[in-house]
């Protein structure tokens, strides 16, 4: 009955963990998403046959661009203080994580503000409008999601309920957020630097 | 021999299954709030099945209404809503569901899980897909159309822009078609991730990734192929609804944006999306054919390169829908070139499934008759494709019968053909019990018949000239009596998957009983009772080589020696 065959496996088993599998394989299908997007965007530079054009009315956005490119530093800081073990000090890099989020949201209100009721420029306004909305946009909505993932950890963390234990699955979460920065390094070069 | 050893020691459970005293409705809540692998795999197909007949129904009466010219069976509008209802259901409603079906049971026993990665993750993708094809079906009494209420969308499963812009389909006809499929798209893309985490990171001990069925295989490469190709329809639909609520202008000419754009944004996912169909069941034949021809499948690492090709080849050939359009004549060199380039691969798959074939102790059973079927038809639908690979004679058929006709021996040739082949295979291992071999026969000879009759005639027409999606036909064009075979050839494959719904009724209850291994195959699923317990396997399983069972019934002659 024992009949099966016994030869040794090689070595222990092991195999990847399935939470990063799974995040990296969310962030390759969002990225075809962004691609679309991206494309849409570079096919129609310079199409828009009114005004306002992009070279008017778009400013660089530095210090957003800034703050947003260091939250990926300090979320990374905050994955090595769990990983020893150091919660409060998690707690606080992870909080300076959803800041920099907060004030990358708050820049872009004002950026779009300044678009809507200024420059009167809306998504239907042109093709710039449609396209710099929707990409921009885009974008954005993956910054909220994000920043609610973030600050429902936050919660959790200050009720106490993440100890070390959690520093796998803390990580998978980070893989998003650094997957919502790089995108931006794109979204950022494509609109303010080669569609300006 | 082959009796004693099953099934693995130590994998059964002794404890006797309760009698279940549920009332109708716990047994229906049951199954709402199950988030075993199995049971979602089960509603993915019963749901498929059901879309199918559905669809099935489309098509027969977009055939009545052609079977001769001048006829008034359906009104043009209904005409119209019949040929797109028709296709967005069969691809995504019935393709996609049962294939996913079939790998959400079968993934996890093959390489010896107790469940899929994400088993609540399963559950959700599941509802989203059946909501979207609710809300589709909702708009034939809730869509408000250009002909008033109880409009269904009807503007072709392509959808062309700028016939989808609010100045020409006004109502919400399209919008539900969109909707419906950003919905289902979302679980789609749930169920790829998901699979793609199972066969990565819950594989028993020894089940190395070469040593994985071809089927785990081949839906992995298909997973893959998911997220790159549904996020783009997405992301296109997104646009096209910021079109029609928003008044943005990506596919609005008259402020500087481009109808063509949204025609790239389609087959950028349209032609992978015909390989996340057809690769599903390249794994069914890859698992079916070897067993019933009692011999290994030949050429495994040949087999996987091939698919991982297919699947790269397939993302840059996009634009041979569209030669017709007016590209470059570098645009299309570049794309006759890609598309030949995929009948490498695929002529790999096809010697391999050959050379399983050859000097093997074949039987004919009902499984292996739809899958030799399907070797020679994908081979046919292959050269097909070959021809219309070439612009020059894609100038010259495309949008006409000839292009339906090619399409429709892939889709229908090669993937239904397989999913009655995968039905007809792994039913005993879901029910307990054998479909039965005679209405089978049946099924197979009445399917293969009308769907000779129907698709061999339909390239005819094509030749003769008859474009596709028109309303009806002059009677001096000689496109009559072709019309009227394909239109019988068409009722005929109707009453075989009538008589295949009634066998799948009839053989749950009076079946032959199946026992755990009816075909004396080699993979772990059929290591486990039939149907198998919710946690699969009592203990963890260890594999050695490709064919577990195998290397279980014959421990002289193992397996494991002779592979890498």
């Amino acid at each position: 009955m024992s009949a099966i065959p016994v030869t040794p496996v090689a070595g222990p088993w092991s195999l990847p963990s399935r939470g990063r599998v799974a995040m990296l394989s969310l962030i390759t299908g969002e990225s075809a998403i962004f691609t679309i997007f991206v494309v849409a965007y570079v096919f129609y530079i310079g199409k828009s046959l009114t005004p306002p054009y992009p070279q008017q009315v778009l400013d660089i956005p530095i210090f957003n661009t800034i703050c947003l490119l260091s939250s990926s530093v300090t979320i990374w800081l905050a994955e090595r203080q769990i990983d020893r073990g150091k919660i409060r000090l998690f707690a606080a890099w992870w909080a300076l994580t959803i800041a920099l989020g907060m004030i990358f949201m708050i820049g872009t209100a004002i950026e779009w503000h300044k678009l809507i009721y200024i420059d009167g420029l809306t998504i239907r306004t042109n093709l710039f409008g449609t396209t710099f909305y929707s990409l921009v946009g885009l974008h954005a909505t993956h910054v909220v999601v994000g920043l609610i993932g973030l600050s429902l950890i936050l919660l959790f963390t200050l009720t106490g309920h993440v100890t070390e234990e959690h520093s796998e699955r803390i990580q998978v979460f980070a893989l998003y957020w650094h997957f919502v920065d790089a995108v931006w390094v794109v979204v950022f070069t494509v609109v303010y630097i080669v569609g300006r | 021999m082959a009796d004693q050893t099953l099934p693995i020691a130590g994998t059964l459970d002794v404890t006797p299954p309760r009698r279940s005293t549920a009332m109708l409705l716990e047994w229906l809540h049951g199954w709402v709030v199950t988030v075993d692998h199995k049971r979602l795999g089960i509603l993915y197909m019963v749901y498929g099945i059901f879309f199918l007949l559905v669809g099935g129904a489309e098509a027969i009466a977009i055939r009545i209404q052609l079977a001769w010219p001048g006829m008034h069976f359906l009104s043009p509008e209904l005409y119209n809503e019949m040929f797109t209802m028709h296709g967005t259901t069969m691809v995504f409603l019935v393709g996609m569901t049962i294939l996913f079906g079939f790998a959400n049971y079968l993934v996890p026993l093959m390489i010896g899980a107790r469940d899929m990665a994400f088993p609540r993750l399963n559950a959700f993708s599941f509802w989203m897909t059946a909501f979207g094809g609710l809300l589709l079906y909702y708009s034939f009494i809730g869509g408000f159309g250009l002909y008033g209420m109880g409009a269904a969308p009807d503007v072709g499963w392509w959808a062309y822009a700028p016939l989808t812009a609010r100045a020409f389909s006004p109502g919400h006809a399209t919008d539900y078609w969109a909707l419906a499929l950003i919905v289902a798209g979302f679980g789609t893309l749930g169920t790829a991730i998901n699979i793609i985490a199972t066969a990565a990171s819950m594989r028993c001990r020894g089940m190395s990734l070469l040593r994985m069925p071809l089927f785990v295989w081949l839906m992995v490469v298909t997973s893959g192929l998911t997220l790159i190709t549904i996020t783009p329809l997405t992301a296109a639909q997104v646009m096209l609804l910021i079109d029609r609520y928003l008044g943005g202008h990506f596919f609005d000419t008259q402020a500087g944006g481009s109808a063509v754009v949204w025609m790239h944004f389609f087959w950028i996912f349209g032609h992978p999306e015909v390989y996340v169909l057809v690769l599903p069941a390249f794994g069914v034949a890859s698992e079916v054919i070897p067993v019933f021809s009692r011999k290994a499948i030949f050429g495994y690492p040949a087999m996987v390169a091939a698919s991982v090709g297919i699947a790269f080849v397939s993302l840059g050939v996009w634009a041979h829908h569209m030669f017709t359009v007016g590209m470059t004549s570098v645009g299309n060199t570049f794309f006759v070139l890609s598309t030949g380039l995929v009948g490498v691969p695929t002529g790999i798959k096809i010697f391999n499934w050959l050379a399983t074939l050859w000097g093997g102790k074949i039987r004919f059973r009902v499984p292996m008759l739809f899958c030799l079927a399907f070797v020679i038809q994908f081979l046919c639908a292959g050269l097909t494709g070959i021809m219309l690979s070439v612009a020059p004679w894609n100038w010259q058929l495309h949008n006409s019968y000839f292009v339906i006709a090619h399409f429709h021996y892939v889709l229908v040739g090669a993937i239904v053909f397989n999913i009655f082949a995968a039905i007809y295979y792994w039913y005993p291992k879901m029910t307990g019990r054998l479909l039965d071999e005679t209405l089978g026969k049946w099924h197979f000879w009445l399917f293969f018949i009308g769907f000779h009759l129907t698709f061999d005639t339909m390239h005819f027409v094509g030749f003769l000239g008859m474009p596709r999606s028109i309303y009806t036909y002059e009677p001096d064009r000689g496109w009559n009596t072709l019309n009227l075979w394909i239109s019988i050839g068409g009722l005929i494959q109707g009453i075989a998957v009538l008589l295949f719904a009634w066998n799948l009724v009839h053989s749950y209850f009076k079946g032959k009983e199946a026992g755990n291994d009816p075909w004396d195959a080699w993979t772990l699923e059929w290591a486990v009772p039939s149907p198998p317990p919710p946690y699969n396997f009592a203990a963890d399983p260890v594999v050695h080589s490709r064919r577990p069972l195998w290397d279980l019934k014959h421990p002289e002659d193992p397996d494991w020696k002779y592979e890498p």
